[in-house]
């Protein structure tokens, strides 16, 4: 049967897990869902950090711990990054803002968008992309921040512009085993990398359009929506941009386009399969104009090959009327096998599956609009 | 002299429960105040102002009955006033990331 074994994700022998978590920020709030490794039921915790938005949320399971880390944004007093050390049922209050431009910027915090626990052999080390872009590092495990100096003071930044959710620096990814090596993603900038940790960043965007400029091939400016990578294949990245669905091979000098059997190449979303680095999940949204799923059908999109090829997953998904939209950060996979892939969308249903994308289940209804899905396990 | 400051019920958690705090001092603006009020209690600042020392875009500081936001901002003249306001504006609590007033 070559046409479904086209569809097919390479498979590790299942991982020992205590359970698994899903954490769910939304507009109003966070909330944790714990299910056994299984996957088959869910019990959720929330809301907590209730009437902020969430944009970001980590699981750090670091050094023997169990924190869950926010980015929380009061839209009166301000957004701070709050952590739970009882898997969501209570966040800290820090008494000062832990995510502070210098004075000396005229810069001020408007949202945390990503925040990223840095490697085991870096353990308390937390990163955190931010509005106005840039990125913040922790080296307390997320109890404060400090910028990153070459990109709070790129000389790009007066030409950066923000897209319809901000100036975001939405995308952290550190390259696995070279810790001066790492890719950051910026709506409406593009892909940044620096190979000098963090002194210099350098734009590389070749090959991804912007249909907004006039010039569609510029140096920076790309509305790049999301970017992963395969910890297996570091050199690779897949790519969502604002229209484009981009492949690169080089380690992001160069990009090209991958586009192939989707309804729209427009879309937010974008998330790695945990074993195999063929294997990418994406949403298609219609267009910039009509932010909802094409014809009305909520289906994630699968390549197994790289992105020759993609296929729709719409098992146990609405196949009508569901005009819905999944943004950057809430498509996300677990690391157990096969894999758990899950999504949430801004009218707030959570959908889970438990076989790869094959098939899936309403796991939540009637959340607040969904910002941010992130998966975790918890260890045996 | 004696200034009362009307405390928000989301921030008196950061101002030891109370909904009023009385503080004696001599601000002569409401910047001046609201540093008296950050002194006594510090974890109102960063709640109430941005790191680049403004107001956040969607909290409100009364001097009196007048808005700051149109009567200088914080280098507003205290004169004869013995009541700051700080109340969250209507305009926050949206869903959307949305720009600050201008």
């Amino acid at each position: 049967m070559p046409a479904r074994a086209a569809t097919r994700t390479r498979r590790t022998p299942r991982r020992r897990s205590a359970g698994a978590l899903l954490l769910v920020g939304t507009a109003k709030g966070a909330f944790v869902f714990r299910s056994a490794a299984a996957r088959k039921d869910w019990q959720v915790t929330g809301p907590a950090l209730k009437g902020d938005a969430v944009y970001a949320m980590a699981f750090d399971g670091r050094a023997g711990r169990r924190r869950i880390l926010a980015g929380a944004s009061s839209s009166h007093f301000g957004a701070v990054v709050r952590s739970s050390d009882d898997l969501g049922r209570h966040f800290d209050d820090p008494a000062e803002a832990n995510v502070k431009f210098p004075a000396a910027s005229g810069l001020a915090l408007r949202q945390v968008w990503q925040l990223l626990p840095g490697g085991d052999d870096e353990p308390d080390v937390v990163w955190a992309g931010v509005d106005p872009a840039c990125l913040f590092v922790s080296r307390d495990a997320g109890r404060t921040f400090l910028p990153v100096g070459g990109l709070l003071e790129h000389p790009h930044r007066p030409r950066w512009t923000p897209g319809f959710g901000g100036l975001c620096l939405h995308t952290i990814l550190p390259h696995p085993t070279d810790r001066r090596r790492m890719l950051v993603a910026i709506s409406a900038a593009g892909v940044y990398r620096t190979d000098d940790g963090g002194a210099s960043w350098r734009a590389s965007n070749q090959g991804i359009r912007a249909e907004f400029l006039p010039d569609r091939h510029p140096e920076f400016g790309q509305c790049v929506h999301k970017v992963v990578q395969h910890p297996a294949r570091p050199e690779r990245y897949f790519l969502q941009n604002h229209w484009g669905l981009y492949r690169s091979d080089d380690g992001g000098a160069s990009w090209a386009d991958v586009a192939r059997g989707v309804p729209s190449d427009f879309g937010f979303a974008m998330a790695a399969h945990p074993d195999d680095p063929d294997t990418v999940y994406i949403v298609p949204i219609e267009s910039d104009a009509f932010r909802c799923t094409p014809g009305g059908k909520l289906r994630v999109y699968r390549t197994s090959d790289a992105g020759r090829s993609w296929r729709p997953l719409a098992r146990g998904l609405p196949q009508r009327g569901a005009y819905e939209t999944v943004l950057r950060d809430a498509l996300a996979t677990d690391r157990l096998s096969p894999a758990g892939v899950y999504f949430g969308t801004r009218s707030g249903k959570l959908y889970a599956s438990r076989d790869d994308g094959d098939s899936w289940r309403l796991v939540a209804d009637g959340l607040p609009p969904i910002l941010c899905v992130k998966a975790a396990t918890l260890p045996a | 002299m004696t200034v009362t400051f009307h405390i928000p019920e989301a921030l008196r958690r950061h101002a030891g429960g109370d909904s009023t705090l009385e503080i004696e001092c001599a601000p002569a603006t409401a910047g001046d105040a609201l540093e008296a009020l950050f002194e006594r209690c510090p974890a109102l600042r960063d709640r109430v102002l941005d790191e680049t020392g403004a107001v956040r875009p969607h909290v409100n500081v009364f001097v009196g009955d007048e808005c700051v936001r149109f009567t200088g901002g914080l280098a507003t003249p205290m004169r004869q006033a013995r009541e700051i306001f700080v109340i969250p504006a209507v305009s926050g609590g949206a869903c959307e990331p949305r720009p600050a007033p201008r």
